[in-house]
C-alpha cells in the first residue's frame, strides 16, 4: 500500500523535508508520497508526519488554534511514526524551559517525558555545524547543524538516547517517534529521513 | 531546496573552534542561511521595548526587531536615526524565548559589530536609519551572526547576497502603513527573476554576462539564481504593512515571510493586530481564515497611511545604487 507521509506547513523550513523526505522515498524504492499538511483534515490521512525546523511558539499556538494539535496527539497516541526537528522536537516533548527566560507557557504535545532546555547552546552567533553519531541506528557519521538548538538533559525510562553531543543528549526516540535537535533537512544527507521512511514503512505494513 | 552554500574562503565570519573536545564550525552559510530558513512562513515584528516584545511573542511572531523608534516616528522625527540602545536590546533579550534582532545603518562596519558583540540573533543592514556610508554596504562575510538586507530590485538582491546578506527583504517604504512600495519591489524581483531563468532556459550565456554587467554583480550569481528561478536565499516582504490582508497577499505573491515595522504598534489595537498578521501570514491561501483576521482589527484603528508621491523622506532610496 502507498505511503503518504506528511510534512506540518505552519511555520518553518518545511519545503527542505519536503525535498528531503522525496530523495528518501525514491532511494528506498518504496511507494509513497509526501506532502505538505495544515488541517485536521489532511493530518488525519497521514502515516507518518514531520515536525519541521522553526519557532515552537509559533507553531504551537497556530497549531493549537486550527484544530490540528489535538489530531496530531491523537495519531501520535495511537501509533503514527513522527520525526520532530529542532521545534518539532520540543512541540514533542512535557515541558519546555528556555535556557535564559524558564519555564515556558507554550503548547506541546506531551509525548516524550524529558527534561528539555531550548536554546541550549546560546543564541545564533553559537550556532554551529559538527558531525555526530547515532551509532544504535547505523548512523555512524551526520553533519548535525544546530541552529539556536535545544538539547535534552535527562530522559524518562521509556525514551531512548540515540546521540549526545558532550553530555547534551540531541536526539531521542521513544517507540516510532523521534525527536532530533539539529536539521538533517538542511544537508545533503538524507540517511535519518530514510531511516525514519522506513521506520514509517515498517509500522504500516 | 535553497542552496545553503555560497561559502567564500576568506569569510572571516567562519570560525572553526571546539565545544570541549569537539570541532565545530560557526558562522558558516549553512548555520547562518540556515538561521534564516527557520524564520519561513512567520512573521517579525519591529518592537522598541520588553512590553512590546512579549506582545509580539504571545502574538506568535517568530522573530522581534528592536529599534530606538518605530520607522513612522523616525520620519517624523527627522535627524539622525542610530541603532537602538543596547540596554534595550539586552533587556529584550532576557524576556522572550524568540529570536531578537537589531538594526545597524547602512555601511557602519562597527554598528554592527557592536550588535554582534551584545549576541542578537540576526542584524539588519537598514534604510530606516541613516547612512552611515553612501557609497558601500557592510561586508557581511566577515560576520559570524548572519545580516539581512532590503532590495528594491534584483540587482540590488543580488549585490546584497554578494556580500553576504544570509537574507533579503523588500525595502518598501518604511513607516508609511502603505503596502504599495512593498508590492512593487517584490514584483520587480519577480519579473526579473522570470527574465534571466528563461534566458538560463535558452542556454544563452552571452545574455546572462549581460544580465551580470547591468545588475553590476558577478556572472555566477546570476548564474545560480537563474537556474533556482528563485533568489538563493529566503526573502521577506518589509515596509508599509499594516494589516492582516496586506501581510496575505503579499507572502500570496512568493514572499517567505513578512516584517511588519510601525503597523503593529502604531496601531490602537496592537494585540489584536499582531495576532491577526501572524494568523493571515501563516493561513494567506485560505482565504476564509484571512477574513477572520481581517475581522479582528478595526480599520478606524489603523495607522494614518503616507502617500508615498508626496513623502519628504524616501528611505528606500538609500544605498540603493550602492
Amino acid at each position: 500500500m502507498s505511503l503518504t507521509v506528511g510534512v506540518l506547513s505552519i511555520q518553518g523550513d518545511v519545503q527542505e523535508n519536503l525535498v528531503s523526505s522525496k530523495s528518501a522515498i525514491d532511494e528506498l524504492g518504496i511507494d509513497g508520497k509526501v506532502i505538505d499538511v495544515r488541517t485536521p483534515e489532511e493530518i488525519s490521512q497521514l502515516d507518518g508526519l514531520i515536525i519541521p525546523g522553526g519557532e515552537s511558539t509559533t507553531i504551537g499556538q497556530l497549531s493549537l488554534v486550527n484544530g490540528s494539535l489535538k489530531v496530531l496527539k491523537e495519531k501520535i497516541q495511537n501509533g503514527m511514526p513522527v520525526l520532530g526537528i529542532c521545534a518539532g522536537m520540543i512541540m514533542l516533548s512535557n515541558t519546555a524551559n528556555d535556557r535564559i527566560v524558564g519555564k515556558t507557557d507554550q503548547p506541546l504535545l506531551d509525548i516524550f517525558d524529558i527534561k528539555l532546555e531550548r536554546n541550549s547552546f546560546g543564541r545564533q552567533k553559537k550556532s554551529f555545524e559538527s558531525d555526530v553519531s547515532l551509532d544504535s541506528i547505523d548512523i555512524p557519521k551526520f553533519n548535525g547543524v544546530f541552529i539556536r538548538a535545544p538539547s535534552v538533559s535527562d530522559v524518562g525510562s521509556d525514551v531512548e538516547i540515540l546521540s549526545k553531543f558532550n553530555d547534551r543528549i540531541v536526539a531521542i526516540k521513544k517507540g516510532n517517534v523521534l525527536g532530533i535537535a539539529f536539521h538533517p533537512e538542511l544537508t545533503e544527507d538524507i540517511s535519518i529521513h530514510k531511516y525514519f521512511i522506513n521506520l514509517v514503512n515498517n509500522s504500516k505494513n | 531546496m535553497l542552496p545553503l552554500s555560497g561559502e567564500r574562503k576568506d569569510a572571516k565570519g567562519i570560525v572553526s573552534d571546539k565545544i570541549n573536545s569537539i570541532d565545530t564550525l560557526r558562522g558558516s552559510s549553512t548555520v547562518k542561511r540556515g538561521f534564516a530558513h527557520m524564520l519561513k512562513n512567520g512573521v517579525v515584528m519591529d518592537v522598541t521595548n520588553v512590553k512590546q516584545a512579549q506582545i509580539a511573542e504571545e502574538a506568535g511572531a517568530v522573530s522581534v526587531m528592536v529599534l530606538d523608534k518605530l520607522p513612522s516616528e523616525v520620519r517624523k522625527s527627522g535627524g539622525v536615526a542610530r541603532t537602538a540602545s543596547i540596554r534595550i536590546i539586552e533587556e529584550i533579550m532576557d524576556s522572550v524565548t524568540i529570536p531578537v534582532m537589531a538594526k545597524c545603518r547602512i555601511g557602519h562596519v562597527n554598528e554592527a559589530l557592536v550588535l554582534q558583540e551584545t549576541d542578537v540573533d540576526m542584524i539588519d543592514e537598514s534604510e530606516v536609519l541613516t547612512p552611515a556610508d553612501e557609497l558601500h554596504h557592510i561586508w557581511k562575510w566577515d560576520f559570524t551572526t548572519p545580516v539581512v538586507n532590503g532590495a528594491r530590485s534584483l540587482a540590488e538582491a543580488l549585490r546584497r547576497i554578494e556580500e553576504g546578506a544570509s537574507m533579503i527583504r523588500t525595502k518598501g517604504e518604511p513607516g508609511t502603513g502603505n503596502v504599495a512600495e512593498a508590492i512593487k519591489h517584490i514584483k520587480n524581483v519577480n519579473d526579473e527573476l522570470r527574465t534571466i531563468k528563461s534566458i538560463y532556459d535558452s542556454g544563452d550565456n552571452q545574455d546572462l554576462v549581460r544580465m551580470a554587467r547591468e545588475f553590476k554583480v558577478s556572472y555566477d550569481i546570476v548564474e545560480q539564481t537563474a537556474k533556482l528561478g528563485r533568489l538563493p536565499v529566503v526573502n521577506f516582504a518589509a515596509g508599509g504593512i499594516a494589516t492582516p490582508a496586506d501581510a496575505a497577499y503579499l507572502m500570496s505573491l512568493g514572499c517567505d515571510g513578512i516584517f511588519v515595522g510601525s503597523g503593529i504598534f502604531n496601531s490602537d489595537d496592537a494585540k489584536e493586530r499582531a495576532r491577526a498578521i501572524v494568523l493571515a501570514t501563516t493561513f494567506w491561501n485560505e482565504s476564509d481564515k484571512v477574513k477572520e483576521a481581517q475581522k479582528m482589527i478595526d480599520e478606524r484603528q489603523s495607522m494614518l497611511g503616507l502617500d508615498v508621491n508626496t513623502l519628504e523622506l524616501r528611505m528606500q532610496d538609500r544605498g540603493g545604487s550602492a
